[in-house]
């Protein structure tokens, strides 16, 4: 009996490789560098590696034809090289993040050594030695190199191994705070609870969806479907189940409840990549597995989402009007995104002849939009401290404008974006998204999801209001720390990045449009 | 020779450069340089209009592809005379505003309220000049943020709360449009033509339910603007709290947006609708009119008052523009910009007393014309002009809203009549009530000066130009007739005949 060696396409998932290769590097990083020099060669490493990875995507991207790879478990499309160059952008962004070091005197967002038990002797210790941990920067990467195999995985195996793979170091970058530990695990713990239940409900369904069609690959699925063999009560509940699964990383309703929590414990940092790689490559998943295998059976699951949705964009609009704390204020506003987000996705206008707009680019040039003002904005949040830590109550940030309009004046562009003003790539995406759920026949969900857009725009104002028009209040009020180059560069590229999408939009665009068509 | 510089590219981008400029300067300096840059722009406008008479000013070029976007602007008819009202009114505000940073309660400095108000002025002039749905929309809601900033820094105690109030319903009615706007987008790739471009959207077969809804949803974006009422409750409050320069700015230029988006987007692109629609908008405006003199009547406070007048003239405007004649339109187009001057030269003349007494309330004034004789004889004239009185353009205006639409609505011409009648009781009562009679006692302490020459530097130019439009209109009459006969003919609706032939 010969066994005959896997083919794998070496040159098309270097990007994954290269990933996967510098996070194992940077493991041996920590076991031989000496202590002193590790924090600069750990985040340098890093960098490198995305950077490479980037690169390799981009060069495949112009040369190599839309293919299935390794065996049919990866789907190296337009739409994967398009959501790769944004996850690793985002990566990018989040490394600059967790390598800043000047805003908090030299110490990084992370513990000194997250395993001692807050506020013991050991703690203590750790923090007079000024340790930290290097290796946030290799789980980084493995979370990036998971993220990535998410957004391309043909076989639903590999979805749910490219889950466990990113969620994993993301639980333990939660609970890594330096401030506020106890709330910083727990967290950790509630993140990790639910995205346990939530993987069962995924593995659950992939089985349901087996059974159903006796493949995991998404064309075989997609032929069941087309087929129309098997029990329809298989693929609905198989169909439910994926859903939920995918959507809790997302953040949509109602599996939205670990959002708020994890926001506001996890370091800043962290929260800021989270935001928006987790959904990216969420919602990429979403639509590669809704619209290839399940495509056919579309009529089932619109009005589903349509319902999550409205559901999403209420309860992260609404709940989100009452919040006093920045990073709660972001995390509904980030529930709320994933509903409009859904609005995009519920339309499902494919790319083809005669669409200008499909719904995968739509959603993906709003991604962009979405990404470059949280980074920014969770850029802005680690900057504006109190007495050592981050003052993230709104009343701290009262009076910003008056003491340091520079930040104030760049949150506020952020928090224009967000909220969808004209002459933000924010607008733009909501355009965008709008105008692709129109086309595909959602009028009515277009005119709730500009509702809930209002609903959302106020809480934007009255942290700018709050900035601009009211006095700061004694012995509250914030400072701003100057941070290192590498902030800097995540906030130069996020409002160069906002300001450019909003004014010229169309080669983005083109390029959002010409990544419309997934393979099979 | 001109045809190779993009004159209204420039025109636009002028008073936005000037905003940044105004960044970087200090102090006395930045005031001048800022009414340096509203001068130049006036100048610009004045020119491109002279141009315009003889060529016709287009610049277009595609923005954003896949979506069918395009930088287009033109420079014709009705966004001529709205350009020129802007141009005209940025610089009268400046001289009539020229210390309000230095007030007490200010928040920012004159250089900051020069630096927005150019800004706001630039993205005004885009909206006015776009012929591209998407680039009107976005220079209408970016109008927003500068104005928003100029009513919450400078005026009354509460100006926060009202700037936010200002800022929300016009973001309701903005995000309004926008579903709109994108549901345009989805008709017109269904139709197989994918274009923001006004030209190319007015060929859209647009007679079905969806053009129904999204013709109300630019509508109610439009009613908000130029308030009607029912929707008018956030003007009275800023207008109240904001310093009367912003008012200025707000009632005469950025309100007039909405009387404009009504004839250039609902009557030029949804033809059908605007017929179906029409029978409840033109009851509408008649509310508005006799509604807003009523409240206008029954205000206590100068600056309300004020606003409640625009209120009243805004529904007049709304009923010629609906009432569809060629003379009602034309006439409705003139009034616009005879309304953004004598609201101009009201509001500040207001503001004058106002500053001086320290109080807006109409009870606390009387006698003034024995202290102030000059401010006393302007706030006459600029109420004379806001009751349309014959010799002000405001006349020619009214006059020809209401033969035009008599023609085809009778009796709802005649309701509006009363309207008339009670804007020369409201404006008579209010300067009868402030200015004849005893001097008080508060009165003769707090006014002790008549108006600078400052003060009137920036009043009777408005009063001048009044009175010009008022005796020789035909030029500019002629201007707007270009916008209604082509409104007319686009949306295929005649001018009824003539009851009595001419020679009979």
């Amino acid at each position: 009996m010969t066994i005959a060696a896997p083919i794998i396409e070496w040159l098309l998932l270097s990007p994954l490789l290269v990933l996967l290769g510098g996070a194992a590097l940077g493991v041996l990083v920590e076991a031989v560098v000496p202590r002193r020099s590790r924090y600069v060669v750990q985040a340098f490493l890093a960098t490198l590696t995305v950077i490479a990875a980037l690169a390799l995507t981009i060069t495949n991207w112009i040369s190599a034809e839309p293919t299935v790879a390794a065996m049919g478990s990866v789907t190296i499309d337009r739409p994967t090289y398009f959501f790769w160059s944004l996850l690793l952008l985002f990566g990018l962004g989040g490394l600059a993040l967790f390598a800043e070091r000047a805003v908090g005197d030299g110490q990084s967002a992370f513990a000194s050594s997250a395993a001692t038990v807050p506020g013991s002797p050991l703690e203590r210790e750790a923090d007079r030695l000024r340790r930290e941990h290097t290796e946030i920067f290799p789980l980084l990467l493995f979370a990036l190199f998971g993220m990535l195999l998410f957004a391309s995985a043909n076989d639903l195996l590999t979805l749910f191994v490219a889950l466990e793979v990113f969620s994993l170091p993301l639980y333990l970058l939660s609970g890594m705070a330096r401030r506020r530990r106890l709330l910083s695990q727990e967290a950790a713990l509630k993140y990790f609870l639910l995205g346990a239940l939530s993987s069962g409900f995924l593995l659950f369904g992939i089985s349901m969806l087996y059974g159903y069609s006796g493949g995991f690959h998404l064309y075989e699925i997609a032929d069941a479907v087309t087929a129309g063999v098997g029990s329809n009560y298989l693929l609905l509940a198989g169909m439910v189940l994926v859903a939920a699964g995918i959507l809790f990383k997302i953040g949509a309703v109602p599996f939205h409840s670990w959002t708020p929590d994890v926001y506001t414990g996890a370091p800043t940092p962290v929260t800021g990549f989270m935001a928006i790689a987790t959904k990216t490559a969420a919602v990429a998943a979403l639509l590669r597995v809704f619209f290839v295998a399940l495509g056919g059976a579309r009529w089932d699951w619109q009005p589903m989402f349509a319902a999550v949705a409205v559901a999403t964009m209420a309860v992260g609009a609404v709940i989100g009007l009452v919040q006093s704390d920045i990073k709660r204020l972001l995390a509904y506003s980030s529930i709320a995104h994933a509903g409009f987000l859904l609005v995009g996705f519920v339309g499902v206008v494919g790319a083809g002849e005669g669409v200008a707009l499909s719904s995968v680019s739509a959603i993906g040039f709003y991604l962009l939009a979405y990404g470059f003002a949280t980074l920014g904005a969770f850029a802005i949040i680690t900057m504006v401290r109190r007495s050592g830590g981050e003052a993230n109550t709104i009343s701290a940030w009262r009076g910003l404008g008056r003491t340091s309009p520079l930040a104030a004046g760049l949150m506020t562009l952020f928090m224009l974006s967000f909220a969808g003003i004209p002459l933000t790539g924010g607008f733009v995406g909501k355009l965008v998204v709008f105008a692709s759920a129109w086309e595909g026949g959602f009028g009515w969900l277009v005119a709730v999801a500009v509702l809930f857009s209002l609903v959302t725009a106020y809480f934007y104002l009255k942290l700018i209001v709050a900035m601009w028009f009211t006095e700061p209040v004694e012995g509250e009020s914030a400072d701003v720390a100057t941070p290192s180059p590498w902030t800097w560069s995540v906030l130069v590229v996020s409002a160069l990045g906002t300001v450019f999408l909003g004014l010229v939009p169309g080669g983005v665009l083109d390029l959002a449009n010409s990544a419309g068509l997934f393979i099979r | 020779m001109f045809n190779s510089i993009p004159l209204l590219t420039i025109l636009a981008l002028l008073p936005l450069v000037g905003a940044l400029v105004l960044l970087f300067t200090k102090g006395h300096i930045g005031k001048l340089v800022g009414l340096g840059f509203a001068l130049t722009t006036t100048l610009v406008g004045v020119l491109a209009f002279v141009l315009s008479r003889s060529s016709g000013l287009i610049e277009s070029t595609p923005w954003i592809r896949p979506i069918g976007a395009y930088y287009a602007l033109e420079f014709s008819g009705m966004s001529a005379i709205l350009v020129l009202l802007t141009v005209i009114l940025v610089p009268v505000v400046f001289i009539a505003e020229w210390n309000v940073g230095e007030r007490p309660g200010s928040r920012w400095s004159t250089r900051s309220f020069f630096a927005l108000a150019l800004a706001m002025q630039g993205l005004a002039l885009y909206v006015f000049m776009a012929s591209d749905v998407l680039l009107f929309y976005i220079a209408f809601e970016a109008t927003l943020i500068p104005m928003y900033f100029m009513v919450a820094g400078w005026g009354g105690d509460r100006r926060g709360p009202a700037a936010l109030k200002f800022l929300l319903y016009s973001l309701a009615g903005g995000l309004v449009m926008l579903v709109a706007v994108a549901g345009l987008y989805a008709v017109g790739a269904e139709q197989g033509q994918i274009s923001f471009l006004f030209s190319d959207l007015a060929e859209l077969d647009l007679s079905g339910t969806v053009g129904k809804w999204l013709f109300a949803g630019f509508f109610f974006a439009f009613a908000v603007k130029a308030p009607m009422a029912g929707l008018h409750t956030w003007l009275p409050d800023a207008a109240e709290q904001a310093t009367p320069g912003t008012s200025t700015l707000l009632v005469g230029v950025l309100d007039k947006i909405g009387t404009f988006g009504m004839i250039k987007v609902c009557l030029m692109v949804f033809p059908e609708a605007s017929a179906w629609a029409t029978p409840v908008i033109l009851v509408w405006a008649v509310v508005s009119v006799v509604y807003g003199a009523f409240m206008a009547m029954g205000s206590r406070d100068l600056l309300r008052f004020v606003s409640y007048t625009s209120v009243s003239h805004f529904g007049f405007m709304v009923f010629g523009i609906f009432a569809m004649t060629t003379q009602s339109l034309s006439g409705s187009i003139f009034y616009m910009l005879n309304h953004g001057l004598s609201s101009a030269a009201l509001f500040l003349v207001v503001g004058f007393m106002v500053h001086r007494r320290g109080t807006a309330e109409i009870s606390a004034f009387g006698g003034v014309q024995k202290v102030a004789p000059v401010m006393a004889g302007l706030l006459l004239l600029a109420g004379l002009a806001t009751l349309s009185l014959p010799g002000f353009g405001s006349f020619v205006g009214e006059f020809f809203t209401m033969a035009g639409a008599w023609q085809r609505y009778p009796i709802q011409t005649a309701v509006i009549t009363i309207g008339m009648v009670l804007s020369a009781v409201y404006v008579l009562s209010m300067y009868r009530r402030t200015m004849t009679g005893p001097v008080t006692p508060q009165v003769a302490e707090h006014i002790r000066t008549d108006l600078d020459t400052r003060e009137k530097a920036a009043v009777v130019p408005l009063i001048i130009l009044m009175l010009a439009l008022g005796f020789f209109p035909t030029p500019l009459l002629s201007v707007a007739d270009e916008t209604s006969v082509a409104v007319m003919s686009s949306s295929g609706v005649t001018d009824p005949a003539p009851l009595l032939q001419e020679g009979n």
